[in-house]
């Protein structure tokens, strides 16, 4: 193998330096990792999967089972990419995959010798059932000798991103089909997005001679679409998923080289594509051949020879067999013959199409008929094929061999949203089936394997799209390119696509200028054979591989059909074929037909496997683009954020927010600074940012009855100027959350929610007045963000008030338990309701968001000598606790109003949201949880949340009789305490329970009393 | 992804909305006390394959709560209406 003086598109006055294991080697720009590896005389690259076989470089597409390799180094480490698919760049480092110490002698290539033991089901078979230990043993051993690439430990320092794209019309893949759409959907006006895996657009055109005709149709074409602004065109963008509503995840590669972080430029980039129609124009893969060896280096598809020479000037053999049963192979025979190499063909079927055999003749090739490959000699590259003829068999000397079973067209991402492929007979292979609205096919990916015809469907449904989308500009016809193809496959059908009507404008070809011509018919044949290989071969001469990337052969899919796994998906998962990076590209089909045979059914009998997205394997980090770490997902931040940060507090995720957990001031860790500030609260006072709260204002002059029926507790009989606790429930009864609303007005209310449900309610109330009410006329906004909102909690907290607000009247008479007072801050509206979540007499604090800092400073600085300090959640959870209030564990979205013993909160009304079903028989059940307080027994030791109760002496065994909620230690009573949720029946204060935490082995004995541990008469709050 | 075609802000990718479920379930008067009806209306669901229409809100956007019409087996939206007109 050699690279030739002239020719293809590589760029001789660019040459490239790059490491293959360890040696520098050298390419050309235009070169992709395998081009360079071939023109330097690499026909060994790696090592397979299970067997350590020694594999050659087999496609010059994202189809490669065997060339993968690793690129990079350290943080930029990617493994197992297609050689094929990596674009050759100046100091790029690769390396060959699991082999050890060396490609050329691998230690674990006697795994070969064993073959008989790792066929199909043998880990299965071994190391389940009562020898299930064994694999404990030699999971380390056998996972180091199979495998792929090894990932990179280190962190990547490279940046990707997620961008979001437009288009009318979106057209995957740049060959004649998708070129030809592109420039008809461009020409009628449509805003075109065109997608290429490729670093070059032109697809298979790019393996046609380079001084052919294609090359200029392509140059003509390209130079159009370049000229379009309404035509985008993208390379190095794989389309790896169709989405719903005609959506396309994109990957765009950075060029030629590493990209330069400190540029701001991406490595990857995912790019959602939204798109209003899609033409497919994905193109064909080829099939392979099956037969003993036929994954030995030197053996290669005929398309990706013929891509070698014509495109990176590279002859990958001077001797050359080419084994086919289609017509399509012969271009890449007389390619190869026109390049000086000596090429015989061997085709399977009788009578070969006979413009085929004449052009044959004329290139000085001979073509044996009926002639089936069998087996190749030679380890680690092919040196000479075993043919079997109708006269014997005959071994016969070659350096290369390409191979062809004919053309897979990619349906791949037609079948991602479900739509199954059809299977064509005339074919034998898929084609896309019945796609929905808007989304068009074109040229390979339809079965019909001819130019001219691609470039005439590509235009077809490029101007059809376009259509579909409202841009409707003439269109001129398309050029046309006659490449003389005859695709005849075997059994007489025709790869061909369907007649058309009327000539073609012509560009180039026909010699006369005549319009173009449909592909010629030609004689029916018949090979009789099978084309994925005969077993028998295989049994006497070596493996015949069906999924090389997989190391799956003929014997294994045999066994698969004998052991009862004869459904595809069962085959897939019993051999694990097409389960490798490259997902079966080349094999399914191939696997689909032999278990077809072994059956006795039609292939379309025997069903595909599904196709799912990835086309091609994507990175995780393009995936993930910038959203990692601290860009992971947005932090919401109150007013007082900056205020808590450069004041010792210790900030905490909770769920959107962050807030203050506890602050340093209180002691240096978590459980010395929460008691502390406890104690502050119930001793003196706590100020503490309850921005987060949710807060919604609720106008209108229906408001009060929307609010009665919204809360079990009504509020239309609410004062103005004063505030009410209230429950709301699901429709099932559910208790659904909690909070404080106050009546600012006849029609004006403001409520506040937990939380951690802001968002839930707003939207609840939203669709009641939108769907169920709509003749309620209130309005509700979120006002959460507008609102600063904090709270001055303790005894000392009027006082505090009072020296804050010297112009407000906060006496006791003044503003009551539940009182309220408006006011005015800096020009702000002022609100101070007075209630407590602690248990301790309480004031919230409610002005704009942007004097909110102003606010918390003027309090802090009123507080100090009352001896008041910030306090965080932490405290404010414990101190929660000690008073028996219920939050988020407690209203978990499985208990009742019953349940947290709140029944009295809905007294006799009806009428409210989840009243009827509140009302459910098996929400009374005696084994429905109760709410309970748990007070531990155990000097030393503490409840934990989530520990199971069961009664003393009862087997630990089960769900148990409930579970502690929340805990904290209370220093009011110097003892661990908790809440916790217990059957009904066994609720019983007083009473002995103990709680067990099985997943640390701890048990702990507690008593059952009530949930208030503290002030339970309310003196605290009302005084 | 779906995209949904909002009859205020136009076409939005679906991650933009809210899913509220059936909307061809009739929700009782509220204050009908019909044990039977709120039953219905909370947890029997017909489940089709084919045509369905469902409420979605539009949440990060004008947060109007939407009837679209979705056929389940391929997602294909055949209608989006206000919920205030769908029920008028």
């Amino acid at each position: 193998m050699r690279r030739l003086h002239e020719g293809g598109r590589i760029d001789r006055s660019r040459p490239m330096e790059f490491i293959f294991d360890g040696k520098a080697l050298a390419g050309y720009r235009g070169d992709t990792l395998a081009s360079a590896l071939l023109a330097n005389g690499f026909g060994l690259v790696g090592r397979s999967f299970k067997y350590h076989r020694p594999r050659g470089i087999y496609s010059a597409g994202p189809e490669e089972p065997n060339a993968l390799v690793t690129v990079g180094a350290r943080g930029r480490r990617e493994p197992n990419l297609p050689a094929t698919t990596v674009e050759l760049a100046d100091g790029l480092v690769a390396e060959s995959q699991n082999r050890w110490p060396s490609l050329k002698f691998d230690i674990q290539s006697v795994n070969g010798l064993f073959a008989p033991f790792l066929s199909a089901g043998f880990y299965y078979k071994t190391f389940m059932g009562p020898t299930r230990r064994a694999w404990m043993v030699y999971e380390h051993f056998i996972r180091n000798a199979a495998g792929l690439g090894r990932a990179g430990e280190e962190p990547d320092p490279d940046r990707y991103e997620v961008r979001n794209l437009f288009a009318d019309v979106a057209v995957i893949g740049a060959g004649p089909a998708g070129l030809s759409a592109a420039l008809a959907a461009g020409e009628a006006g449509a805003k075109v997005v065109l997608v290429e895996q490729d670093f070059l657009a032109g697809g298979t055109l790019l393996s046609e001679p380079a001084d052919g005709e294609a090359r200029a149709w392509l140059s003509v074409t390209l130079a159009r679409l370049a000229h379009m602004p309404n035509v985008s065109m993208m390379t190095r963008t794989t389309a790896f998923g169709a989405y719903d509503s005609n959506v396309l995840g994109l990957v765009e590669r950075h060029g030629s080289g590493t990209a330069d972080p400190a540029k701001g430029e991406a490595r990857q980039m995912v790019a959602l594509l939204r798109a209003k129609t899609m033409v497919y124009a994905t193109g064909s893969i080829e099939r392979p051949l099956t037969f003993a060896n036929n994954d030995r280096p030197g053996i290669m598809l005929a398309s990706a020879a013929r891509t070698y020479l014509n495109r990176f000037a590279v002859l990958a053999g001077t001797r050359v067999m080419v084994a086919t049963d289609n017509d399509s192979a012969y271009s890449a025979a007389f390619d190869l013959a026109a390049a000086g190499a000596e090429v015989t063909i061997a085709d399977g079927r009788a009578e070969p199409t006979h413009e085929r055999l004449e052009q044959s003749r004329h290139w000085g090739i001979a073509v044996r008929r009926k002639s089936l490959i069998s087996n190749a000699l030679g380890r680690h590259a092919v040196r000479a094929v075993t043919l079997s003829e109708p006269g014997g068999t005959i071994t016969l000397k070659c350096d290369l061999v390409v191979v062809s079973g004919g053309w897979s067209p990619t349906v791949h991402l037609t079948c991602h949203l479900g739509v199954r492929p059809v299977y064509r007979e005339d074919i034998k292979d898929f084609v896309p089936g019945k796609l929905g609205a808007g989304q068009f096919v074109a040229g390979a990916v339809t079965g019909g394997f001819i130019t001219a015809g691609a470039i005439e469907e590509g235009h077809r449904a490029g101007a059809e799209a376009a259509a579909f989308c409202g841009a409707t500009k003439s269109v001129q016809p398309p050029f046309s390119l006659d490449l003389a193809e005859i695709n005849a496959g075997p059994n007489g059908s025709h790869f061909v696509t369907s007649p058309r009507s009327g000539p073609l404008p012509h560009f180039v070809g026909g010699k006369d200028g005549s319009p173009a011509r449909r592909p010629q018919d030609s004689l029916p044949t018949r090979s009789g054979e099978r084309w994925f290989g005969n077993r028998k071969a295989e049994l006497t001469k070596g493996k015949a591989f069906i999924d090389l990337q997989m190391d799956v052969t003929v014997s294994d899919v045999a066994l698969a059909h004998r052991e009862g796994y004869e459904s595809v998906e069962h085959l897939k998962r019993y051999t694990t074929l097409g389960m490798g990076a490259d997902q079966g590209k080349t094999s399914n089909v191939i696997a689909i037909s032999a278990m077809a045979g072994l059956r006795g059914m039609a292939v379309p009998d025997v069903g595909t496997t599904t196709f799912r997205p990835p086309y091609t394997p994507v990175a995780v980090g393009a995936l993930a683009g910038r959203s990692q770490r601290h860009l992971y997902k947005p932090f919401r931040r109150t007013p007082m954020h900056d205020w808590h940060v450069a004041n010792g507090a210790q900030m905490l995720e909770t769920g959107v927010w962050m807030r203050p957990s506890f602050y340093l001031a209180s002691g240096r860790d978590v459980d010395q600074a929460y008691p502390a500030e406890m104690r502050m609260v119930r001793e003196a006072a706590g100020l503490m940012d309850i921005s987060t709260l949710g807060k919604i204002d609720v106008q209108g002059p229906d408001a009060a009855e929307f609010l009665d029926r919204v809360y079990v507790n009504g509020f239309a009989k609410l004062p103005i100027g004063r505030a009410r606790y209230g429950i709301m429930l699901r429709d099932d009864g559910i208790v659904f959350d909690d909070g404080t609303t106050m009546r600012l007005s006849e029609r004006h209310f403001f409520m506040t929610t937990s939380t951690a449900k802001a968002a839930d309610v707003m939207s609840r109330l939203e669709f009641l007045l939108d769907t169920a009410w709509p003749g309620l006329r209130v309005s509700v906004t979120s006002v959460t963000d507008e609102w600063a909102a904090m709270s001055v909690a303790g005894p000392t907290s009027r006082e505090i008030l009072a020296a804050a607000f010297p112009d407000l009247n906060v006496s006791n008479e003044a503003l009551p338990h539940m009182g309220f007072l408006e006011g005015r801050y800096r020009d702000k509206p002022l609100r101070i309701i007075r209630l407590s979540f602690s248990g301790e007499r309480a004031y919230e604090i409610y002005t704009g968001a942007s004097v909110g800092k102003e606010m918390w400073c003027r309090l802090i600085e009123a507080g100090t000598p009352f001896g008041q300090k910030p306090y965080g959640v932490e405290a404010l959870g414990a101190l929660r606790v000690e008073k028996g209030h219920v939050a988020g564990p407690e209203i978990d979205g499985r208990t009742t109003l019953d349940d947290l013993g709140l029944s009295r909160m809905a007294g006799k009304r009806s009428g409210y949201v989840g009243d009827v079903l509140g009302r459910r028989e098996a929400l009374s059940d005696p084994a429905r949880p109760r709410l309970v307080g748990l007070r531990c027994l155990e000097p030393g030791k503490r409840l934990s949340g989530g520990a199971i109760l069961f009664r003393p002496g009862e087997r630990m065994h089960g769900h148990g009789l409930g579970r502690i909620t929340s805990v904290t230690y209370s220093p009011t009573l110097d003892a661990s305490v908790g809440l916790a949720l217990i059957a009904r029946n066994a609720a019983e204060e007083g009473a002995e329970i103990v709680a067990a935490y099985p997943m640390k082995g701890q048990t702990v004995r507690a008593r059952i009393v009530s949930p208030i541990f503290l002030d339970p008469k309310g003196e605290r709050l009302h005084g | 992804m779906l995209r949904i075609e909002c009859p205020y802000c136009g076409p939005r990718d679906h991650d933009e909305f809210r899913y509220g479920g059936d909307a061809s379930v009739i929700r009782p008067v509220h204050d009908d006390a019909d044990f039977e009806a709120w039953y219905r209306y909370v947890f029997v669901r017909e489940n089709p394959a084919g045509p369905h229409r469902e409420y979605w809100q539009h949440v990060i956007g004008c947060r109007q709560w939407l009837v679209v019409g979705r056929d389940t087996r391929n997602h294909e939206i055949a209608s989006v209406r206000s919920a205030r007109e769908a029920r008028a």
